[in-house]
């Protein structure tokens, strides 16, 4: 195979017919720079939403309180439910793959935070441990609420990063020290940071000293828990607990307004069958690239082993071999199209490289990156193709009689 | 050199089936310089393909210094017509994206002689046909004449025992046309056979013996009839 003389005279007609051999080339170079942008784009879509999902827990239920819609058992319409921490601790107790739980409790509060003489409107959560999880936040200093601080009713705070930057100047160590909350004073107790951006302006407290402190009773504003069950299994679970609700609150358990509930394990799951629709698509466009490459490949061989049809009876008077004819017809289309392909593959990538710098605060595009496998498996379709489509000619002009090629004017 | 008895070729060309050489017996031996007229038709190129391996024939016998050349893979054919023939065009049949010195030198490419080593001869080669300065031009750089010359050098690099012309004047007027008879004679005077088919009487009277073919058989010899019955007996005198 590794013949220097023959590689010569290869590289050499290469460099004598140029156009040729970069029309060769380009489909190729463009049938894989098509595909890895392609390819790219739908997986830095696909990314993007991940990440925007990520921000907060995949497989939770979020339960919230609404008005009655349709008169029940002598109520009439219109009424508003109100859920406790009994709804809480039904379940908490009955869901059996119920993984982190957290009630909040919406303080009527303006929000106004001051630490000595620096103050900041923050959204203030108050919540059961279990809130970390469900927000997917991480602790960077000290802890997370606990179940004695919910117990005990203690005024302890668990900040955001984006808190700690507006209050605590001079990098002072927030941990131990009190916030004024409205007023009264909370112990900051943690320090966490939230995927998502705006997340990180909250301050978390725990939710029995809201209801303590702000007269809430027993009143809880929504429900949210996380389950280990398939996606199948918590549709079941979300009309076990619209029946479970209104047996509790009495409504009518067709009644939609009375209670919503949103279970983002079924959005995901919808977005997982949006991006297999996706993928579907791209890998269609992607195939249709590459036939269009190979098309082209194979009309250019075709048309370049006709156009050498008198040089093969010339080759072959002076004493060529069919198969070195064949050989020097299928190794030049190789060489062309292997290079082609990589100069495809890497001026393809090198895009993605400059459009994931550019893109990097546009939502819902993120690392946009080919599969580099499937290019170069895309490289050796091609190249293989390319060859096949010269062989056929190739091998038919190789065993003409040289008398009638030489005669092809 | 040259032995063929009682040969015959047809084309078949859709449901037509044309005779075109109709039994000729024909001795060339090593040496001469022969020239094949006729006028178009006649038969003479085709019997140059044949005798230059570059077409099968039908009936009858074909040797070639002594070897017979029969149906045989194209492989085989390509290294007899390497190893012992030399082809000269009408239409010089140069590649056209390589330069003089390059298809001078291509026969002995496949003779895997190294890339130096045959440059080296085809720049020799050029030298003695007076076309060492055009070696790096390509041929739609050159004359007629000039090209010719290429051609003739590139089918006398390989040292054949025989050189076949097809009409290798042709294309050329005829200061030019005597230019290339002189050389050819020349490579004549180093005992090469040379055959040239031509339909150009001045041409075939500067050969040593000119043959003439009608319709697919030989008409005479230096001008001497053979008649179709005692053609075996006639050819064997020549």
């Amino acid at each position: 195979m590794f013949d220097q003389d023959k590689w010569q005279e290869i590289l050499s007609t290469i460099k004598k017919n140029k156009l040729r051999s970069f029309l060769t080339g380009f489909s190729v170079a463009w049938g894989i720079f098509m595909l890895i942008i392609l390819l790219g784009s739908g997986k830095g879509l696909q990314n993007g939403v991940e990440t925007e999902f990520k921000q907060d827990a995949i497989n939770s239920i979020w339960i919230y309180p609404g008005q009655t819609s349709i008169p029940y058992k002598g109520y009439s319409l219109g009424r508003q439910i109100k859920m406790t921490n009994n709804d809480y601790d039904e379940v908490n107790k009955n869901v059996k793959d119920l993984e982190y739980i957290s009630a909040r409790f919406n303080a009527s509060w303006s929000g106004s935070i001051s630490y000595k003489n620096e103050y900041g409107s923050f959204d203030i959560i108050s919540c059961n441990p279990g809130c970390q999880q469900i927000e997917n936040a991480s602790i960077k200093e000290g802890r997370f609420i606990n179940q004695p601080d919910i117990e005990k009713f203690r005024k302890v705070a668990i900040i955001g990063l984006k808190v700690v930057d507006a209050l605590f100047k001079d990098s002072v160590n927030p941990i131990g020290k009190y916030l004024k909350v409205n007023g009264i004073p909370f112990e900051v107790v943690g320090v966490f940071s939230d995927p998502n951006e705006r997340d990180m302006n909250r301050i978390y407290v725990p939710v029995s000293t809201a209801q303590k402190v702000f007269n809430g009773g027993n009143t809880i504003h929504n429900l949210s828990f996380t389950t280990t069950g398939t996606p199948e299994e918590s549709k079941k679970l979300v009309e076990y607990l619209r029946n479970d609700f209104a047996k509790r609150h009495n409504f009518d358990p067709t009644d939609m307004q009375a209670l919503y509930i949103n279970n983002t394990l079924e959005r995901y799951e919808q977005f997982q069958n949006m991006f297999k629709g996706i993928r579907i698509f791209v890998w269609i466009i992607g195939i249709g690239t590459i036939i269009a490459g190979i098309v082209g490949v194979s009309n250019i061989m075709m048309i370049v082993v006709k156009e050498r049809t008198k040089e093969i009876g010339i080759r072959k008077a002076i004493g060529a071999s069919p198969g070195s004819i064949i050989s020097l017809i299928l190794l030049e289309s190789v060489l062309i199209t292997s290079f082609a392909g990589y100069v495809g593959l890497v001026l393809g990538v090198g895009l993605l490289q400059l459009l994931s710098k550019a893109m990097e605060n546009v939502p819902f595009i993120k690392d946009p990156q080919a599969d580099f496998s499937v290019a170069i498996y895309a490289t050796l379709l091609l190249i293989i193709s390319g060859a096949i489509a010269g062989f056929v000619p190739a091998n038919r002009a190789a065993r003409i009689k040289p008398i009638i090629a030489l005669r092809d004017e | 050199m040259i032995r063929i008895e009682n040969l015959h070729k047809s084309y078949t060309t859709g449901v037509n089936k044309l005779h075109v050489i109709k039994g000729i017996d024909l001795r060339i031996e090593a040496g001469e310089l022969v020239s094949i007229m006729g006028s178009s038709g006649s038969g003479k190129s085709t019997l140059l393909n044949i005798v230059g391996i570059l077409d099968n024939y039908d009936q009858g016998s074909y040797h070639l210094d002594n070897m017979l050349i029969t149906e045989m893979s194209e492989k085989k054919a390509a290294l007899l017509r390497n190893k012992y023939i030399g082809f000269v065009f009408q239409s010089f049949n140069l590649i056209s994206f390589k330069n003089a010195m390059e298809n001078v030198a291509l026969p002995l490419y496949y003779q895997n002689v190294s890339r130096k080593k045959r440059n080296i001869a085809a720049m020799e080669f050029l030298d003695r046909m007076g076309l060492k300065d055009w070696a790096n031009h390509l041929p739609n750089e050159l004359s007629g004449g000039q090209k010719q010359r290429i051609a003739i050098a590139r089918s006398m690099i390989t040292k054949p025992k025989i050189i076949l012309a097809d009409e290798p004047t042709g294309a050329l007027d005829t200061a030019t046309s005597y230019d290339v008879m002189k050389l050819f004679k020349e490579i004549n005077d180093l005992g090469i056979t040379v055959i040239i088919v031509t339909h150009e009487k001045d041409i075939s009277e500067m050969t040593n013996k000119i043959i003439r073919l009608k319709d697919g058989l030989i008409e005479s010899v230096n001008g001497t009839k053979i008649l179709v019955e005692d053609h075996v007996n006639e050819m064997s005198n020549v």
